[in-house]
């Protein structure tokens, strides 16, 4: 039907567009939702979700009363859906979106799922088309049938798909997320609302966790708080630590710390059903000793203080230098992540050598900027220059320090031009690093100048 | 009989505890003199940069002060920078730091968006015992740079042991908790053979030091940061004359004074 016949038979009648990316996004957020029951989510396009429930009913009670509390909790979000629970995803799918719903008990899909049209198939058209035309109605009409046949005609995805459905062969589901490596939960009988005493049930949730890590000899890198609302909402909370581990006050401080920079604050709303604590990422700890070294303690005091920042400020503002083996001024040094990068080994930068000034300034520039000189001698240092509307005299200076681009590094068309560096120092006592880029009728006819870097 | 003074020192030395008074020497005779034995450690510092193009200044000689106050102690520097700081007088670049005496390795670098963050940040590091000085970069008037934001980082400061300075560019001095508080400006350096500019020299004012006599202190002092000694070097003599007209400023002629201490430079 055309939406003008359908205007035409109601008037009335409201009109949206189809929006596919709405859809996905709500269907994501009851995934989410649906995490409360099982870790294993995953989308089942359209209009679908797929629950591995694998050990996970009897926590609820049983496969019929966790499809219940699933329909229940969706009843609750104003939505109403068709679920049936099977021993594999497609024959899941196929009785809840063609047959009876409910539970089919271990090992007998096949007896649920032969009555079933050969719709419950979704092959293409032509093929069902071709599928009733041989008579074939039900898919227990095609199952009796010689499957190599079959396949000869119809294709290996049509037949798979049957063999799934009639559960004669197993497949997985992909869950939207990675499971964790330990996960912990409390569920409330009334939802829970008072947010000031978050943690006390925080607490005794990361040191279970902790507990089962200790068990295994690990401690956690990543680590996620799950927050179940009652209104289907779903908040998530990651924090990390630059090393393994288990120390259940320093990861409370952290998750105070993430609580409290938050710019959108948790908000329990009708109250959280279910809490929920994971070690997303674990790693080898041994049982912790109490060492005799104090710059064992003192390092590890300085890792927290270094998580608990970047738990604040985010992770890539906390900062360590790391030293490249490169001539190039630019490349020389880098700025990495503190928290996931260990300190650059003794020696990795170079020594000064004694006597000589700084020939590095304090601070660089990065791109360099242009300043306008003035120069005795084409290539001499500049007797005065003007940088941001000042102009500088030049008191003192050396150089040139030539610096060749790495041409192993140049990119074709993209050619760096020699650097003459000069270190300069104004008449007020100011010290530069200035360059001169390209030399002078080799390889440019006009060489700019660049202010480089401020020496202290 | 003990002298009733000797029973007062006795009970004094334990309300405040000696560490609470342990000072680190800028390694200037002249100055620690005046200074009576340097800059106390578990306290707050500031330093301000005379105009805005004295910011590395301000900072280099923080750093230095950082430099003398964990020598012997392998704790790393905190550095907390505000993020705009960046745009206006650059990036830190660890080779020039190395320049200056500090182990780029035992450096953990902090960026963030405000003042704000950066004395949150800074009072964070500041109260870690694992932290061997913290230096907080400030830019601007930095509104949130008060009384009360000073007096948390000066504890933080007195609770860790370890000093805190705060670098200041762009900003008039305003009342504060800190244990001293001094003006930095860029001194002409002595110069190299060749009239090379030489080691960092700093023209750096007393503006205000507490227990410190008032307007005792209002002298400026003349220092050179010597890397190779890690230590400050009084400057007693004045740079050379700066009158004179540009042209005659010949960038190659060695001026008398710095030949003598260059000696055995490299040129490479």
């Amino acid at each position: 039907m055309t939406l003008a016949d359908a205007k035409a038979r109601a008037p009335h009648l409201a009109v949206a567009q189809a929006d596919a990316e709405a859809d996905e996004r709500l269907m994501l957020r009851l995934a989410a939702f649906c995490e409360q029951f099982t870790p294993l989510v995953a989308l089942d396009p359209p209009c679908g979700l797929m629950l591995d429930a694998t050990g996970c009913a009897h926590l609820f009670g049983g496969d019929a009363a966790l499809r219940t509390s699933v329909l229940q909790a969706m009843a609750r979000l104003s939505f109403t859906g068709r679920a049936a629970v099977a021993g594999t995803p497609d024959a899941a799918r196929a009785l809840a979106r063609f047959g009876a719903e409910g539970v089919t008990p271990p090992g007998e899909d096949e007896i649920f799922a032969r009555p079933l049209s050969i719709a419950a198939l979704e092959a293409p058209r032509e093929t069902s088309v071709a599928l009733t035309r041989a008579g074939l109605a039900t898919l227990g009409d095609l199952a009796d049938r010689s499957s190599a046949a079959l396949t000869a005609r119809f294709g290996d995805e049509t037949m798979r798909r049957l063999t799934r459905i009639l559960g004669r062969e197993d497949a997985r589901i992909t869950p939207l997320r990675v499971l964790p490596d330990c996960m912990v939960e409390r569920r409330f009988a009334e939802p829970f609302l008072d947010l000031s005493a978050i943690e006390h049930v925080l607490r005794p949730l990361i040191a279970e966790a902790m507990g089962l890590l200790e068990k295994r000899g690990q401690g956690g890198r990543a680590f996620e708080a799950r927050f179940f609302r009652t209104d289907g909402a779903v908040r998530a909370l990651c924090f990390e630590t630059g090393a393994p581990s288990r120390n259940v006050e320093a990861l409370l401080r952290l998750f105070r710390l993430k609580a409290d920079s938050l710019a959108d604050p948790l908000d329990p709303g009708y109250g959280f059903d279910v809490i929920r604590f994971g070690v997303l990422n674990a790693e080898t700890l041994a049982q912790s000793q109490i060492g005799f070294e104090r710059r064992d303690a003192q390092d590890g005091d300085f890792a927290d203080l270094v998580d608990r920042l970047a738990a604040r400020f985010g992770r890539e503002r906390v900062l360590r230098f790391a030293a490249r083996d490169t001539h190039d001024p630019l490349r020389a040094a880098a700025y990495v992540d503190a928290a996931a990068s260990p300190s650059s080994p003794p020696g990795a930068w170079p020594k000064p050598e004694p006597g000589e000034p700084p020939l590095r300034p304090l601070f660089l520039f990065d791109p360099p900027q242009p300043i306008e000189t003035m120069a005795e001698t084409p290539d001499g240092p500049p007797m005065h220059f003007k940088w941001r509307r000042v102009r500088h005299l030049i008191a003192r200076a050396e150089g040139p320090e030539r610096i060749a681009p790495e041409w192993w590094r140049n990119a074709a068309g993209a050619r760096r031009r020699t650097r003459d560096y000069y270190r300069l120092e104004d008449r007020d006592g100011r010290r530069f690093w200035v360059f001169r880029e390209g030399l002078y009728e080799s390889e440019t006819a006009a060489p700019r100048w660049f202010l480089h870097g401020l020496f202290a | 009989m003990t002298h009733p003074l000797a029973s007062l020192r006795k009970s004094l030395a334990c309300a405040y505890p000696a560490a609470a008074f342990e000072t680190v020497a800028l390694g200037a005779p002249a100055l620690d003199r005046r200074l009576g034995g340097g800059i106390l450690r578990a306290a707050l510092h500031e330093a301000y940069a005379e105009t805005a193009a004295d910011a590395p200044a301000a900072t280099g000689f923080a750093l230095a002060l950082a430099r003398r106050a964990m020598a012997g102690a392998e704790k790393p520097l905190l550095w907390v920078r505000q993020e705009a700081l960046t745009a206006e007088a650059g990036a830190p670049y660890p080779p020039g730091l190395a320049d200056i005496g500090l182990d780029p390795a035992a450096v953990a670098f902090i960026r963030v968006r405000d003042a704000r963050e950066a004395l949150q940040a800074g009072a964070e590091a500041g109260r870690c015992a694992a932290v061997g000085a913290t230096l907080i970069e400030l830019f601007g008037a930095a509104r949130a740079y008060d009384l009360t934001a000073s007096r948390r980082l000066a504890l933080a400061a007195a609770a860790a042991g370890a000093p805190i300075f705060i670098v200041r560019a762009g900003a008039v001095s305003a009342p504060s908790a800190a244990a001293s508080r001094w003006l930095v400006r860029a001194l002409p350096s002595r110069p190299l053979a060749a009239n090379a500019p030489g080691s960092a020299a700093f023209a750096i004012f007393l503006l205000r030091r507490r227990g410190g006599a008032a307007g005792q202190e209002r002298q400026e002092w003349r220092v050179e940061w010597s890397r190779d000694r890690g230590a400050f070097k009084d400057r007693i003599f004045d740079a050379p004359s700066l009158s004179r007209p540009v042209a005659s400023l010949s960038v190659g002629g060695a001026p008398d004074e710095g030949a003598s201490q260059t000696a055995g430079r490299k040129f490479g």
